[in-house]
């Protein structure tokens, strides 16, 4: 929210660490300055690496003693850009750069109904929600999305929490979420235009989502949800960009970003929220070899599918996947994705 | 009662050694900055977990919104389609335009400056030039209740805000009372109000010609209190009534002469409302033991809603329980009390510019602040359980 957005940074040391699931940290902070995170916030992360992106977004799980113990809960990405295999080296009594409580994901009131949707580590965004939700009284219920429990973190506290408000989808046990499903019952309620859904997870899931919530013609600003640019439909993977009208040619490898990567390169590029959400670092495309893997929210399903414009903050390219890839038949099988862009 | 020294520091005072006098040559108390926040802070902190009253209700309306800054905090009112009052941030997310400078349009309010629309929640729900929402895009929402002619509102923890806790003035629009009322802009920390109406001796001094009279000063008061109410009761026993409350005599019983027995009992419900149940009864009728029907009784109906450290909205009406159905008497009564608080509000206009303008000089007390000072005690609790200083001045400003 604007008036909340301000970013100040602070010192923080780290008090506890703890492994939580399999692949999952839980990390508690004491900040210098601490001040109350309410349901929905984060803190911004300063990895102190060489890459401009050098912050990583994570959300409060707990705030304890007046925001002087702050909960993060860090999953070791397999496809890590360098955020959380710098996380998960932190111990005990180390010190980090930080920031207050960010809110850009708050928890309204008065709603009818709450649907809250976690698709794996995403349930960070979404625990402190429910408590809250809990504590009102309010009519709500927790969907908890993952692969195995071995790796869904806060699943069992959940549960212990708010009972049968919380439904499992476990894949490996053979309950995977029927999305349609669960959008048919929210639209169905007798709340349905009152009802809002709040969802953290992979973009796949959170794309499914939406579109069946603008097919079930749902309100579209009841639909809530938080993307820290991380996730795409694909492992991240090295590619090159080419930019023609300077004559660059630049690669861009997993752990850094387009933006991140023509920036180093000294090229003039706009930019202001790098998470995939303001459009401000949209080019066009000019070419693709391979695929793109939009991973911003600003562009719509149809300008994705188009893919005539891209967001450099967050999108990649990937050379894999992608059957009907005129790509294949120019380069070798091995070869990175290449994109072309025009820069304004 | 005790007094603790205030915890700010001045230019003037000394944070600790021997007492200095200012220009003007009065002792000034020494200040001690490492002092708890004390009950005699002269800038007072407002609470942010309460309601406060943001407007009456015909006030906000579905035609164009409201701005009005509550407890510090720039709001813009208004109503949706199905006539419930909507509180948001009045500020867009974007760039900050005002909300309240833009347009209505069915469940959403629309910004003046490039159009983006929110709902009542605050999430925005329509960006120019682009085919999706930015999911951060959102003004805060305040929770609202439309009670006893007022819009309500909350600022502090939405998670906090219990419609219960609305402060009561059923008075305001039950069938058994009739009136109305206004409200003041009050150039004034709020709290110097709330120290206006829990000690009315000073009706004997500031409302001579009206509803002053020197038994005030000379009759006894009584004070009680819970943990968020303070009570003040004074009777004052067969005497001539002033003459507001000779004129309402005669409105109920025509032709009244003689002496009457009055009363004040001063009702306070943090943060800042005051209900005053006032009236005169013919002398000697039983009015002290509980039988007012040879009286008039009205209820003066005051909340005050802090807008900024020095500045304040207080609603106030006057509801009587008599001749309800007279029009004329409701305008009267309005026309009539409006007077009497213009002049508190001369008054008060002027101590917030004498405490700025010597901000070496501390409060002290007399004992009929009691009924002041217990609020001033309630407060403090309030504010320390939000983890905040009673005082709203930074050192070295004349808290």
């Amino acid at each position: 929210m604007a008036a909340l957005t301000q970013t100040r940074w602070q010192r923080g040391r780290v008090a506890e660490v703890e492994e939580v699931a399999e692949g999952v940290r839980r990390i508690v902070l004491e900040p210098e300055h601490p001040v109350p995170a309410a349901p929905g916030t984060h803190v911004d992360v300063d990895l102190g690496t060489e890459h401009r992106t050098r912050t990583r977004s994570y959300s409060v799980v707990r705030s304890e003693d007046g925001g002087a113990r702050l909960t993060l809960s860090v999953q070791l990405a397999r496809q890590s850009r360098g955020g959380s295999r710098h996380m998960h080296t932190l111990r005990a009594g180390d010190e980090i750069a930080m920031t207050e409580p960010v809110q850009s994901f708050p928890l309204s009131v008065g709603a009818s109904r709450y649907v809250l949707v976690a698709g794996g580590i995403g349930v960070t965004a979404l625990v402190a929600m429910a408590s809250a939700l809990r504590r009102r009284g309010a009519d709500y219920q927790v969907v908890l999305v993952g692969r195995s429990r071995r790796v869904m973190a806060y699943a069992e506290d959940l549960v212990a929490e708010h009972g049968d408000r919380v439904r499992l989808h476990v894949d490996d046990e053979g309950t995977p979420l029927d999305v349609a499903a669960l959008v048919a019952e929210v639209a169905e309620h007798a709340g349905a235009r009152h009802t809002e859904l709040y969802m953290c997870g992979p973009i796949g899931l959170m794309d499914a989502i939406r579109g069946a919530w603008t097919g079930h013609l749902l309100p579209e600003p009841n639909l809530r949800f938080e993307t820290f640019g991380s996730s795409g439909t694909f492992a991240a993977e090295e590619f090159v960009v080419r930019i023609p009208q300077f004559g660059r040619e630049i690669a861009v490898g997993p752990e850094t970003t387009m933006l991140d990567a023509l920036e180093d390169a000294g090229l003039d590029v706009m930019s202001d929220c790098r998470k995939g959400e303001c459009g401000l670092c949209l080019v066009k495309v000019l070419d693709v070899d391979g695929q793109v893997d939009h991973r911003d929210v600003f562009l719509s399903r149809d300008q994705k599918e188009r893919s005539a414009h891209l967001c450099l903050c967050v999108s990649r390219a990937v050379a894999g996947a992608d059957a009907n890839a005129k790509a294949r038949t120019r380069s070798n099988g091995n070869a990175p994705a290449a994109v072309t862009v025009l820069l304004p | 009662m005790t007094l603790t020294t205030d915890a700010t520091t001045t230019d003037t005072a000394a944070p600790s050694g021997p007492v200095r006098l200012p220009a003007g040559g009065t002792l000034a108390r020494p200040v001690d900055p490492s002092a708890p926040a004390s009950a005699a802070a002269k800038i007072f902190n407002h609470p942010r977990n309460a309601w406060y009253v943001a407007a009456w209700d015909h006030e906000v309306t579905g035609k164009s919104p409201l701005a009005r800054t509550i407890a510090g905090t720039p709001i813009a009112l208004w109503r949706n389609s199905e006539g419930r009052p909507v509180a948001l941030a009045d500020t867009c997310w974007h760039r900050l335009a005002p909300l309240s400078q833009g347009k209505i349009l069915g469940d959403e309010i629309q910004c003046p400056y490039h159009g983006l629309r929110y709902n009542a929640t605050g999430r925005c729900s329509g960006m120019p030039a682009q085919e999706t929402i930015n999911p951060s895009a959102m003004v805060p929402s305040f929770p609202v209740v439309e009670r006893y002619r007022y819009v309500w509102v909350w600022v502090g923890d939405p998670d906090l805000a219990d419609p219960d806790t609305v402060p009561d003035m059923h008075q305001m629009d039950s069938p058994e009372w009739a009136g109305d009322g206004e409200t003041i802009h009050a150039d004034c920390n709020y709290q110097l109000i709330l120290d206006n109406l829990m000690d009315l001796t000073h009706e004997e001094f500031v409302h001579s010609s009206s509803i002053g009279q020197e038994e005030l000063s000379e009759s006894e008061f009584e004070v009680t209190h819970d943990d968020t109410r303070v009570t003040v009761s004074r009777w004052m026993h067969n005497i001539d009534a002033p003459p507001f409350w000779l004129k309402n005599m005669r409105d109920k019983f025509p032709g009244f002469e003689g002496k009457v027995d009055r009363w004040q009992i001063i009702h306070f419900e943090a943060p800042g409302t005051i209900c005053i149940d006032v009236g005169v009864a013919k002398a000697g009728t039983g009015a002290p033991e509980g039988d007012r029907s040879q009286g008039v009784n009205g209820f003066v109906m005051n909340t005050i809603t802090p807008e900024t450290d020095r500045t304040s909205h207080y609603f106030w009406a006057f509801m009587r329980n008599y001749c309800l159905d007279s029009q004329t008497i409701t305008t009267q009564l309005r026309n009539g009390v409006h007077g009497v608080f213009g002049e508190d509000e001369d008054m008060l206009r002027a101590q917030q510019r004498a405490i700025d303008a010597n901000p070496g000089h501390e409060f002290y007390s007399l004992n009929i602040d009691a009924g002041g000072m217990w609020v001033r005690k309630i407060l403090d609790r309030m504010l320390q359980a939000e983890g905040r200083p009673s005082s709203a001045a930074p050192a070295g400003q004349g808290a």
